[in-house]
């Protein structure tokens, strides 16, 4: 019979194969804090190309000046003009549609197959490239979808709007609507339900406790998702490109029925050039689009962070 | 009084005043049609793009588009096959899962099962910058700082090996690349809440039995989530399929039947850019062939995405 000292000495000594798939398991740690690693690393030296690329073709003139002919005179300033046009026309149509029907699919709808189906539609919405709302855009607003025939008399469905600034908001509108009507959906779910309870036992009617009670508690959470849809509004480029938004454009955009081009597309069309200067003002292009991204970005987090903090329930 | 007890309401927010009453009424309805406005949307991707095919199809085949590897539509004799198209978005897709696809589910697992909440709450910021950053800034970053150092990369392993791989100046690598890192915040953000959400129990009961860390993640819980898992990476590639400015530009304008990384191809959706973005005449064939094209992708990708959302729902179920 071995002595306790034994027995103690071999249950604390790990044997070879136990050792081995100790081995094995910190390697598999490694490789994945490897790839979150690759993963930031890429980010940065994203940004950092970018930066590389654009700081010498980076100049006051680039808001200021027409695009031009010379790499050294080129201006976004009719694209810039373009973008805010877009965006602001997007946000005007996008949130009272999109928030609009949030409030119908949360407050109103009964769980009835209506309403699964227009879930499972957003839902689905959500994941169609943006170029086939191009493809929508530019049949349903540019040029006329359809000529029925009826009897002798030409039905014509569609806007003939031939590449203005509000076919192009129109089209973005599209893009932008289901991630308007997720996020508000999102918000409203988050308003507990004695708000609304408490809003009826007082006598108010649905639209009254909607518009009183309930909105105004889910505007924070309204707000960032609207502000995270205009950005990606206003980094969209094929569905424009479709609606047939034109890349080089000589005058800003005065009005929702002029010609346009929008930022992204203003750097499409330099980097698409095969002259190296070219690439450097897209580059310094991108500075400025990234930079008014990562602006919006922060307005979002600041608005869910200052509003978010007064509502307590 | 008496009359008012008589009118009880029921439901809450129905009111006895009829003109009120009929507001309210104006108000639900203008809501249903907010709401309609999406379904509507659907209905006419659908209607538009299979009215324009559909008069494509009058003048080419379907067995011709379906089969043919030919896709010249404006050189004479034009050839309609869409397959050089396919390959191409297919090369640019399978490129960018096999770059994405373990960094982002390597990310998700440390995130998920080794980071400690401060280095998760600072990573999951930085992954949503890369996921807001527009395509097309992905595009000028192909073009000018991974295709060339995808070039010059090969240029050393010729003059160290001797051999004479060409890579040209647009390429499917290079797009896949940047593609690639488009789609990571995707599978990364989605293959870590399925991760999350695979029950503690299950990860205790591994540990007793004397499981390490590795065997854990590994043989318990990526199993477990799976399902989930799938969906991601579904999800990603359709959205991989359905990206067009960063393909337009690094990937080129050349529809070709090749496996090689390489060379130039063309995507769908470059093609469908490449067309719209010159001037084009409505009822042409030339313009019918972009809505044949954007069917293709609608309805690749709308199979993609309706199968992600099954798989989604089904491993909802499981766990709630």
């Amino acid at each position: 019979m071995p002595s306790p000292e034994t027995i103690n000495d071999d249950s604390w000594r790990i044997d070879s194969r136990t050792r081995r798939r100790y081995f094995w398991s910190n390697v598999f740690s490694a490789l994945c804090l490897l790839s979150m690693v690759t993963a930031v690393l890429v980010l940065v030296g994203l940004l950092a190309a970018v930066v590389y690329n654009g700081a010498p073709a980076l100049r006051w003139g680039l808001l200021t000046d027409l695009p031009s002919r010379k790499p050294e005179a080129a201006g976004i300033y009719p694209a810039l003009l373009g973008s805010l046009w877009l965006i602001a026309l997007t946000a005007l149509f996008s949130v009272p549609l999109g928030v609009g029907a949030a409030i119908y699919l949360e407050e109103y709808a009964a769980a009835t197959r209506w309403r699964k189906l227009v879930q499972v539609n957003i839902a689905n919405l959500a994941g169609v490239p943006s170029i086939v709302y191009g493809l929508l855009g530019l049949a349903l607003f540019v040029r006329y979808i359809a000529k029925f025939d009826l009897g002798g008399r030409v039905w014509m469905v569609g806007l003939n709007l031939d590449r203005v600034i509000l076919a192009g908001a129109l089209t973005l509108t599209l893009v932008v609507l289901p991630i308007v009507i997720l996020a508000t959906q999102e918000a409203l779910r988050a308003v507990p339900n004695s708000i609304r309870q408490g809003s009826y036992a007082l006598g108010a009617t649905r639209w009254q406790t909607v518009w009183r009670q309930v909105l105004p508690a889910a505007t924070p959470g309204i707000m960032t998702g609207v502000i995270l849809a205009v950005a990606r509004a206003l980094g969209e480029a094929a569905p424009l490109v479709a609606v047939g938004a034109v890349g080089f454009i000589n005058q800003a955009p005065s009005g929702p029925m002029s010609k346009f081009t929008a930022m992204p597309l203003q750097i499409f069309n330099w980097a698409a050039r095969p002259q190296e200067e070219f690439h450097a003002v897209a580059s310094a292009a991108i500075l400025v689009l990234v930079g008014v991204l990562i602006i919006m970005n922060a307005g979002a987090v600041w608005v869910r962070y200052h509003y978010g903090k007064r509502i307590r329930w | 009084m008496s009359s008012q007890a008589a009118t009880v309401n029921r439901d809450p927010g129905s009111i006895a005043n009829p003109s009120g009453r009929r507001l309210e009424s104006l108000i639900s309805f203008a809501l249903w049609g907010c709401a309609a406005v999406s379904v509507f949307t659907t209905i006419g991707i659908v209607v538009v793009l299979l009215t324009e095919s559909l008069q494509f199809f009058r003048e080419v085949s379907l067995i011709e588009f379906l089969t043919g590897t030919k896709w010249t539509p404006l050189f004479k004799p034009a050839h309609f096959g869409i397959l050089p198209l396919l390959c191409g978005t297919m090369l640019v897709t399978v490129g960018a899962v096999l770059v994405a696809g373990p960094i982002g589910l390597g990310t998700a697992i440390y995130l998920s099962e080794y980071a400690s909440p401060g280095v998760r709450n600072s990573i999951k910021p930085v992954l949503e910058v890369l996921a807001g950053i527009p395509s097309v800034v992905y595009g000028v970053v192909a073009v000018t700082t991974v295709t060339p150092a995808l070039r010059s990369g090969v240029q050393a392993i010729n003059a160290a090996f001797g051999t004479e791989v060409k890579v040209d100046v647009f390429n499917a690598a290079s797009a896949s690349i940047v593609v690639g890192f488009m789609i990571l915040p995707l599978i990364v953000s989605l293959s870590e809440d399925v991760l999350r959400s695979v029950p503690r129990a299950l990860r205790e009961a591994a540990y007793a039995l004397g499981a390490t860390k590795f065997d854990v993640t590994a043989r318990v819980v990526t199993p477990a989530a799976l399902s989930g898992i799938v969906a991601a990476f579904l999800l990603a590639i359709s959205r991989a399929i359905g990206e067009t400015m960063a393909v337009t530009l690094a990937a080129g304008a050349s529809p070709t039947l090749t496996l090689n990384p390489l060379v130039s191809v063309q995507t769908m959706t470059a093609y469908i850019v490449n067309i719209t973005s010159g001037d084009t005449p409505t009822g042409t064939l030339e313009y019918r062939t972009v809505f044949a094209v954007g069917l293709t992708l609608f309805l690749i990708t709308m199979l993609i995405n309706v199968a992600a959302q099954g798989v989604l729902s089904r491993m909802r179920e499981k766990y709630d």
